[in-house]
């Protein structure tokens, strides 16, 4: 066992718990007839730490799927490290790699369950692989059934399945092995937004309750939202953002993670403003103003105070709250009138109530 | 019917189900594996051989387009060799076999290609070697297609079976071709028509039904 010792500083001890570890890595794609060479990812850096549940968001074309496929070998990167539980994917033989892939669950956006086998057999699918006796196979996969919640249906065939039960086979599969780590390639992207809740409230109870890691890749922020401790964003093959997904959904700082964020209510203006608002104020116009609110603040009855204290008349064009990786947090967009003084002012007032503001600009 | 013609046509069945049989369950044997290997040793697929693949494919397409009364005088020195004897029935499985080698290849091949390739790699993420994703995933999945395609094979035996009546094969389609034909004998023909549209009739239903009954993808009940 690695022991840590104590007077590595902090930082070190949190880099040492990366079961996942990319090092500069890069893949690059050959060219062929169809197109010319297609650099897939770029000097990927990342880590993700043991026991988190961890996602990787981007565009479809962005590089996600090529990202999670380096950590069980399913493809090999051109450059860099790819290190799981502090071994070297890349450079192992088909052998190694193989017993490897066994301690690595996998889970996919079509699920991908043979239909030949029922339910039971296809939780069983990675226990035959691995040669395990087919007693020890009724008694593991049994609970993993009773885990996921499919304890009635172990003789029933996948297409007498819906497709959130399809996934919940597919989870049960993917810890048959008991892997010390779950890759998750858009398993929710295929279900309806119902669906999709439950699945990822089953992925959130495996992570607490087994302790296993989850690397997950997605384009739908909702999921990140709502599961991920960690979120880093990929475009065009390359990191642009990443941190914990608080701090990522509250003060995103890259264009294309705010993209992906405009999905999120109270994350845009709405269309009526968008469409009139100017950078330069005019002698008439209102200055727009994002509050948001983060974790205890979330519920403060902030614009009561900004009225009855600055005696300022607030319009609200937007906001919502919402929650994001358990902790509350809300955003606001208002408008009032004031010259520059009167703006700062406000915006000391509220940054003293523990808020952030940012000036969006200017509406007639 | 007098007892002789009665006799005629047994024995002639029996000559056809002893060729067809033996031909079908030979010829599966080598193009089960063989359509599997077509299947899956593409460029960048399980058992990358692009050239063997291309080699493979020229010559079971060359099998393939070969008339198959060509195909039975045309390898009568290999027949010799293999059966000892270039005439009869036992001479006549060997041409069969050969034939329905490549057409079960092609068959399988195209069975196995209907298989989501999400499975392959499913399997791989899971640490299945190249062995078992054959055995477990495409095989298994493959089983309603290949049940079928092995039908297809025995109804068009049945039919080749005809044309050995060139070498002494006997059968049933000899019979009618001598005695239906040759001797004119309208009621043995008729006879003839009879016993093969009942025998595969017979082997498609079966088939038909065994495939359903592995298909357990989705369809209304």
């Amino acid at each position: 066992m690695n022991m840590t010792p104590t007077n590595f500083a902090a930082a070190e001890a949190v880099a040492q718990d990366a079961i996942v570890r990319f090092e500069a890595v890069s893949k690059r794609f050959p060219a062929s007839r169809a197109s010319g060479e297609v650099v897939a990812l770029d000097g990927i850096d990342l880590d993700a730490a043991r026991g988190s549940i961890s996602a990787i968001i981007g565009r479809s074309g962005a590089g996600k799927s090529t990202l999670i496929r380096l950590v069980n070998g399913l493809e090999k990167p051109s450059t860099g490290k790819v290190i799981v539980d502090g071994t070297d994917i890349a450079p192992l033989g088909e052998r190694a790699l193989r017993s490897a892939r066994r301690e690595i669950g996998m889970i996919f956006q079509h699920f991908n369950l043979l239909s030949s086998r029922t339910v039971f057999d296809n939780a069983a699918l990675p226990l035959e692989i691995a040669g395990v006796p087919r007693k020890e196979i009724e008694a593991r996969v049994t609970p993993l059934l009773d885990l996921v919640g499919l304890a009635d249906k172990r003789n029933r065939y996948p297409s007498e399945l819906s497709g959130g039960q399809k996934q919940r086979v597919g989870i049960a599969r993917a810890l048959a092995t008991r892997p010390k780590l779950l890759l998750s390639d858009e398993a929710t992207s295929a279900l309806d937004p119902e669906t999709t809740l439950s699945v990822l409230a089953l992925l959130r109870k495996i992570n607490k309750e087994l302790g296993l890691t989850i690397i997950l890749i997605t384009h739908e922020m909702e999921v990140v939202k709502s599961i991920a401790d960690h979120v880093a964003v990929i475009e065009k093959g390359r990191i642009v953002e990443s941190g914990t997904t608080f701090d990522v959904f509250t003060r995103p700082q890259h264009e294309t993670t705010r993209a992906l964020l405009a999905g999120i209510p109270g994350m845009t203006l709405p269309e009526f403003v968008q469409s009139r608002i100017t950078q330069q104020p005019t002698p008439d116009s209102e200055t727009v103003l994002r509050i948001v609110f983060t974790g205890t603040h979330a519920t403060d009855p902030v614009l009561s105070r900004l009225s009855k204290d600055l005696g300022l008349e607030v319009n609200i064009l937007g906001g919502a709250v919402d929650e994001i990786a358990g902790r509350p947090f809300g955003t606001l967009i208002v408008s009032f009138k004031g010259d520059d003084a009167k703006v700062a002012e406000t915006r000391a007032f509220l940054t003293a109530l523990g808020l952030t503001t940012e000036v969006l600009g200017h509406v007639a | 019917m007098s007892p002789d013609i009665a006799w005629l046509i047994v024995r002639a069945t029996g000559q056809t189900l002893h060729m067809v049989s033996v031909a079908a369950l030979i010829g599966s044997l080598i193009g089960i594996p063989l359509g599997v290997f077509l299947a899956t040793s593409g460029r960048g697929e399980l058992f990358h051989a692009p050239i063997t693949n291309r080699v493979l494919g020229a010559i079971v397409n060359a099998t393939r387009s070969t008339p198959f009364i060509i195909l039975v005088v045309a390898i009568i020195p290999f027949t010799r060799m293999v059966a000892g004897t270039s005439i009869g029935t036992t001479a006549a499985i060997v041409p069969l076999t050969v034939a329905t080698i490549p057409f079960v290849a092609r068959l399988v091949e195209s069975a196995i290609r209907e298989v989501d390739p999400g499975l392959i790699e499913t399997a791989r993420a899971m640490g299945a070697s190249p062995f078992q994703i054959v055995w477990k995933v495409l095989l298994a999945e493959a089983r309603p297609g290949i049940t079928l395609a092995l039908t297809l094979t025995v109804v068009s035996l049945i039919g080749y079976s005809a044309m050995v009546g060139a070498v002494g094969g006997g059968g049933l389609g000899d019979l009618g071709i001598r005695y239906g034909y040759q001797r004119f004998m309208p009621d043995i023909m008729l006879a003839v028509v009879v016993v093969l549209i009942v025998l595969v009739q017979l082997v498609q239903s079966a088939g038909d039904r065994l495939a359903r009954q592995f298909d357990k993808r989705a369809r209304p009940r």
